[in-house]
């Protein structure tokens, strides 16, 4: 039984505390723009934001985030117009989608910490977030876009 | 020779009945549970904040228990000793308990009932506790809700459990008396001093302990392995990078976590989030002051730049290419919460090469951390990291071990890693 806020709104679980979150989120609660990729915590695929930062929800037991704040992709701006959303579509970064909204959460995260991400920080923060189109070009296009527009200034 | 025999018998009787004599603590009668009204409340909420100070909820509450009540099992070299139920129920707490009985368990390791007290209750540390704040911890606790709650048998085999012997444990290694002021040092010090050696009691875990399950004279907070954790040295043997100031302690005792040193875990995140942050600022300055003179920072110059910016160098081959598979690992496990590039690393992104988990000289404490994580309310609260026990095998967590000690510190590899890990797992499953 775990409690917590979920995109903004309250729910309550019925799941054993060992459970997996990714799990809860789409089976239990039925959203489903979470995706399933390893279920070892090394693709990036499954992530959330727990309490404001980026976590893979295939590893973090619902037990762990009681009480806690969680927001997937469906939750990142209520209208779909996150900076990142937004260059995401500008640079047309996905080609399969399958990784697409691990890699947004991340890069939310990336950019919270690093509001102007160099080339390297890019890389290291983004590593762990696998995309088997070799997308891996135009998804950095996109967070650098999107830094650029968080600092009020213009591409470079 | 029949002679000889007797004279011994009679000397061996003469030993255990002298023994008894000594041993031998009265029953301090049963009182009648006093009612909370009798107590003030100025002396009530002066007994909650040294109730945080000595944490006794940690120690004194069974995991999901009620608090207060007792049923924690404590691992010792001697066997599983359960914790006493410290609410005032008649039957099976303290609640017959005079103020007098409370005080001689407090001071000298005796129960109301006249038997022994084990040393896990860490009585050689609050036999220094002043007389006035055992009265406000005996307000406190007396004015909580009773709760029945009967005794967890210990598991500990002959002859331990004999509470007798306890008589000649304290004769050898306990030195009954209140905290004695430094008169040399500030009453800033002296106020930490006395925070940290009598409530506080940070030697029951910092400081070794010897066969007979004592704190080892002359090796006051060296650093010890407790409860499947280590607990490291508070003195200028603690390996930090950058030295424990007066700031950082301040921080990390307050916050549960320090810019360069990292987030409190295992036993130690209980301690600053359930205990110490009843305390007001002021006390926290002081045991931040006593440890800063411990440690020999406040002494010293501290390079904190020169650190950081070798933390920052090792932390940023993360964003370079390379082909080392024990890299990889890092970077696809651990990278997106531990890179950094800039000066100082902020705590959100704890920096490995800074981490005191990485710089002890035994790995116990990194293991345990990458294989059960850290909670939303351990270290910094609302920063959690996952546990990686049921994703990567010993040999992988040991591969990340081998190469985050070779490429973030100057110190020699950690020897038996895989056997390591796999005893540390082992444990966890216990």
């Amino acid at each position: 039984m775990a409690s917590f806020i979920l995109n903004g709104q309250a729910v309550s679980v019925d799941a054993p505390d060992e459970t997996p979150l990714l799990w809860v989120i789409r089976d239990d609660i039925g959203l489903t723009g979470t995706k399933f990729g390893c279920g070892i915590g090394m693709c990036g695929a499954c992530t959330v934001h727990v309490d404001g930062r980026a976590q893979r929800s295939c590893i973090t037991p619902v037990g762990a985030i009681d009480g806690a704040t969680i927001t997937t992709i469906e939750g990142l701006s209520p209208d779909g117009q996150h900076p990142l959303q937004v260059a995401w579509v500008e640079a047309q970064a996905p080609q399969c989608g399958y990784c697409q909204s691990g890699q947004i959460m991340q890069a939310a995260t990336l950019l919270q910490d690093f509001p102007d991400p160099s080339a390297e920080d890019i890389t290291a923060v983004m590593h762990g977030n696998l995309c088997r189109c070799m997308a891996y070009i135009r998804i950095r296009k996109a967070i650098l876009l999107a830094a650029s527009k968080l600092q009020g200034g213009q591409p470079t | 020779m029949k002679q000889v025999f007797i004279g011994l018998l009679g000397v061996v009787a003469v030993v255990c009945i002298g023994f008894f004599a000594f041993a031998w603590r009265p029953v301090i009668s049963p009182i009648t549970p006093p009612s909370a009204s009798g107590f003030s409340a100025d002396l009530v909420a002066k007994g909650a904040v040294l109730a945080g100070a000595g944490y006794c909820a940690s120690c004194h509450t069974a995991r999901g228990g009620q608090p207060y009540a007792g049923g924690y099992g404590l691992a010792t070299p001697f066997g599983v000793i359960y914790s006493a139920n410290i609410t005032p129920d008649p039957q099976t707490g303290i609640g017959n308990w005079s103020e007098a009985a409370f005080a001689r368990a407090m001071h000298e390791g005796v129960a109301r009932d006249g038997s022994y007290l084990f040393p896990a209750f860490p009585y050689d540390h609050f036999t220094k506790i002043s007389d006035g704040d055992v009265q406000a911890l005996y307000a406190y606790l007396m004015t909580l809700p009773p709760v029945n709650a009967p005794a967890k048998a210990n598991t500990m085999p002959f002859p331990y459990n004999i509470r007798y012997l306890q008589a000649g444990w304290q004769l050898l290694f306990f030195h009954d008396g209140r905290y004695q002021p430094d008169p040399t040092k500030s009453a800033e010090w002296n106020r930490g001093a006395y925070l940290a050696e009598s409530l506080g009691h940070c030697g029951g875990c910092h400081t070794p302990r010897n066969a007979f399950g004592a704190e080892e004279a002359g090796q006051a907070y060296t650093g010890a392995l407790i409860d499947g954790w280590i607990a490291p040295a508070l003195t200028a043997a603690n390996p930090a990078p950058v030295p424990w100031t007066k700031i950082d302690l301040f921080n990390y005792l307050r916050t549960g976590s320090s810019d360069v040193h990292g987030t409190a875990a295992g036993p130690m995140g209980q301690v600053v989030h359930d205990g110490l942050v009843k305390l007001p600022d002021a006390d926290i300055q002081a045991i931040a002051t006593y440890f800063a003179d411990i440690d020999g920072s406040s002494h010293s110059p501290v390079n904190v730049k020169a650190a950081e910016a070798k933390a920052i160098a090792a932390s940023a081959q993360s964003g370079q290419p390379g082909v080392d598979p024990d890299a990889h690992l890092f970077e696809n496990a651990c990278a997106a919460c531990h890179y950094n590039s800039a000066t100082p690393p902020p705590a959100i992104r704890p920096d490995l090469a800074l981490n005191t988990a990485l710089l002890l000289p035994d790995p116990t404490n990194f293991i345990q951390v990458v294989l059960n994580g850290i909670g939303l309310q351990d270290g910094l609260q609302g920063v959690m990291m996952p546990g990686f026990a049921s994703t990567m095998s010993d040999d992988e967590i040991a591969r990340l071990a081998a190469y985050l000690r070779r490429t973030r510190t100057d110190l020699a590899p950690w020897p038996d890693l895989p056997a390591k890990v796999a005893a540390i797992r082992a444990q966890a499953l216990e």
